[in-house]
């Protein structure tokens, strides 16, 4: 059975984390072929080659695939789908955007968040918000789905498959991209890090937040955030955590000033060790918390930075 | 120009969701239900579309059980002028599938010829994030997903999207399907007389099958569980402790 996997690349470089992790769940299910679409992939191409367990590397190049746009993507993706009974892609905005309107376009069910592989046709996903788990069994030919990549460990480099060139199809030419906004930043990527600070509403603006930063900075973590924080302005949408942001499972979470909302805890509940600061004992997020300190955050951040080797 | 508006009828996003003892799903009867958080702003859009001269006409659809009249009512209240409830099932446990609600909104949108569809991104009850693309996907439409700014030009649609590294705009041929994001809008509450008004609104009623949709799913659900609970934790007294207590689990 063979498997084409999407990867994840952005601005013509493999996203490695992401694009590792679903291969593990790809490769429960057969042979993998990897497919990099970008308007330059070429390098992408090279480093997913060395991934362990590839069998081979498709490279689509062309200007229209430079900014994950869903309509010549998913065309390219049916053009190629015949040789395949799966197609799989880390569960991204790119992904998410593409791949239902590949299943769509193939006639069959997207199952999407796909959190473990029991075998070819059936998956286990979550639904409400994590709150429950589903075990699906597809009976459509060809399965089309997104992986959690943080319930997968990451696939080891070690293979040397070969990577072919393919051609671009038509452009439908239903979408421009116009520009992308774009935050660079040193600090590691909020789904592949070991460690995550997050604030919430409790941090109570933007300024405030750079405390959260300065201990993110500290322990070499990436910055996350609850709804309600991005929602008043205090963090960009891109930091978001939860049922419809991001989904993380770091080594350790510090969730400051977070009340902890189930549309929360959706995001981050699989770390491996979960600390929660904030003023309000009853608060929910002490309920999942391994280490909860009732305090004010301005007083114990700064002080909690300052302590930490 | 038409804008259509899907609406799905949910557990309210306050509930906490029990899974069923034998396993068979989440429980469902009693439960307090609501419409999906993000068809709300969906709506909202819309209504701001008509108030700002850019549409016409705001219809709001929905696809399940008799029961989701209530939501159509309430899209109603807000400001839709009518509405159209497409009954899929009778068994308010059964979730139509994404293709399935898909493929119904297509018919809808063959009958109604709307210049945009305006959907929610995600449900949060199958938390799929689906229906849009699949429906861009039938129609052969663009598709603008996971947006937080919309301008109409013309013959495009210029939108902001919310992806993972930041924002991303593009532009979008019309007719076109948008699905939106958290923060596109805050949408209103329906006021005591519009909430009046919108029982006397035109509801028309169809059947998947007078449609020509055949809802049965693709995937069959084998087994529905409790996640694994996390293990209770311990509160420390002071940051002092708790960077002694991280330093002994090795985590800093």
């Amino acid at each position: 059975m063979g498997v084409l996997l999407i990867a994840e690349v952005n601005s013509g470089t493999l996203s490695v984390d992401a694009t590792a992790k679903a291969l593990t769940a790809a490769k429960q299910i057969g042979d993998v072929t990897v497919l990099c679409v970008g308007s330059g992939c070429s390098d992408a191409a090279q480093a997913a080659a060395k991934l362990d367990g590839v069998s081979k590397v498709l490279c689509a190049q062309d200007d229209a695939y430079g900014h994950d746009l869903a309509e010549p993507v998913a065309d390219l993706i049916i053009s190629l789908s015949s040789d395949y009974t799966h197609i799989v892609a880390p569960s991204t905005s790119a992904s998410k955007n593409i791949l239902p309107r590949v299943a769509a376009l193939l006639d069959v069910m997207i199952i999407s968040e796909v959190t473990a592989v029991v075998d070819a046709d059936t998956f286990e996903r979550p639904i409400y918000a994590g709150n429950a788990i589903q075990t699906v069994k597809s009976s459509d030919l060809i399965k089309v789905a997104t992986i959690r990549t943080s319930t997968f460990e990451a696939a080891n480099e070690g293979g040397m498959a070969n990577v072919e060139s393919i051609d671009a199809c038509a452009n439908p030419g239903l979408s421009e991209w116009i520009e992308d906004k774009v935050a660079a930043s040193d600090r590691p990527e909020l789904t592949s890090a070991g460690i995550v600070v997050s604030g919430g509403r409790g941090v109570g603006s933007e300024d405030d937040f750079k405390i959260i930063e300065g201990l993110a900075d500290k322990l070499g973590a990436a910055v996350g955030a609850s709804r309600a924080a991005v929602d008043s302005g205090y963090a960009p949408n891109d930091w978001q955590v939860g049922q419809t942001g991001k989904v993380v499972a770091p080594d350790l979470y510090v969730a400051v000033g977070i009340s902890g909302a189930i549309q929360h805890l959706a995001g981050m509940k699989d770390s491996k060790i979960i600390v929660a600061i904030n003023k309000d004992e009853e608060a929910p997020i002490f309920q999942v918390a391994d280490f909860g300190l009732v305090a004010d955050l301005f007083d114990a951040v700064p002080k909690l930075t300052e302590q930490i080797a | 120009m038409k804008v259509l508006v899907p609406v799905k009828r949910v557990i309210d996003y306050n509930v906490k969701v029990r899974v069923k003892a034998d396993g068979s799903g989440v429980d469902l009867a009693n439960v307090k239900m609501s419409m999906n958080p993000f068809d709300e702003i969906a709506v909202e859009q819309a209504i701001r579309l008509k108030e700002a001269g850019q549409a016409d006409e705001v219809i709001a659809v929905s696809v399940g059980v008799k029961q989701n009249q209530e939501t159509l009512r309430t899209a109603l209240a807000m400001g839709a002028d009518r509405a159209i409830l497409v009954i899929a099932t009778e068994d308010v446990h059964t979730d139509i599938e994404p293709l399935a609600v898909a493929k119904i909104l297509k018919a809808v949108i063959d009958e109604e010829k709307p210049g945009i569809v305006l959907a929610g991104k995600q449900a949060i009850d199958n938390d799929m994030n689906a229906t849009g693309q699949m429906l861009a996907a039938l129609t052969g439409w663009s598709q603008a997903t996971f947006v937080s700014e919309l301008t109409i030009e013309g013959d495009n649609a210029v939108v902001t999207r919310e992806v993972d590294g930041g924002l991303q705009t593009i532009k979008v041929t019309m007719p076109t399907i948008v699905t939106v994001d958290l923060r596109l809008n805050e949408p209103r509450y329906a006021s005591l007389p519009n909430i009046m008004k919108a029982k006397k609104k035109p509801l028309d009623e169809k059947s998947a099958a007078e449609l020509g949709v055949d809802v049965t799913p693709r995937l069959k659900i084998a087994s529905t569980s409790e996640p694994e609970a996390r293990l209770a934790g311990i509160k420390v007294g002071s940051v002092e402790e708790l960077v002694e207590k991280l330093k002994e689990v090795g985590a800093v």
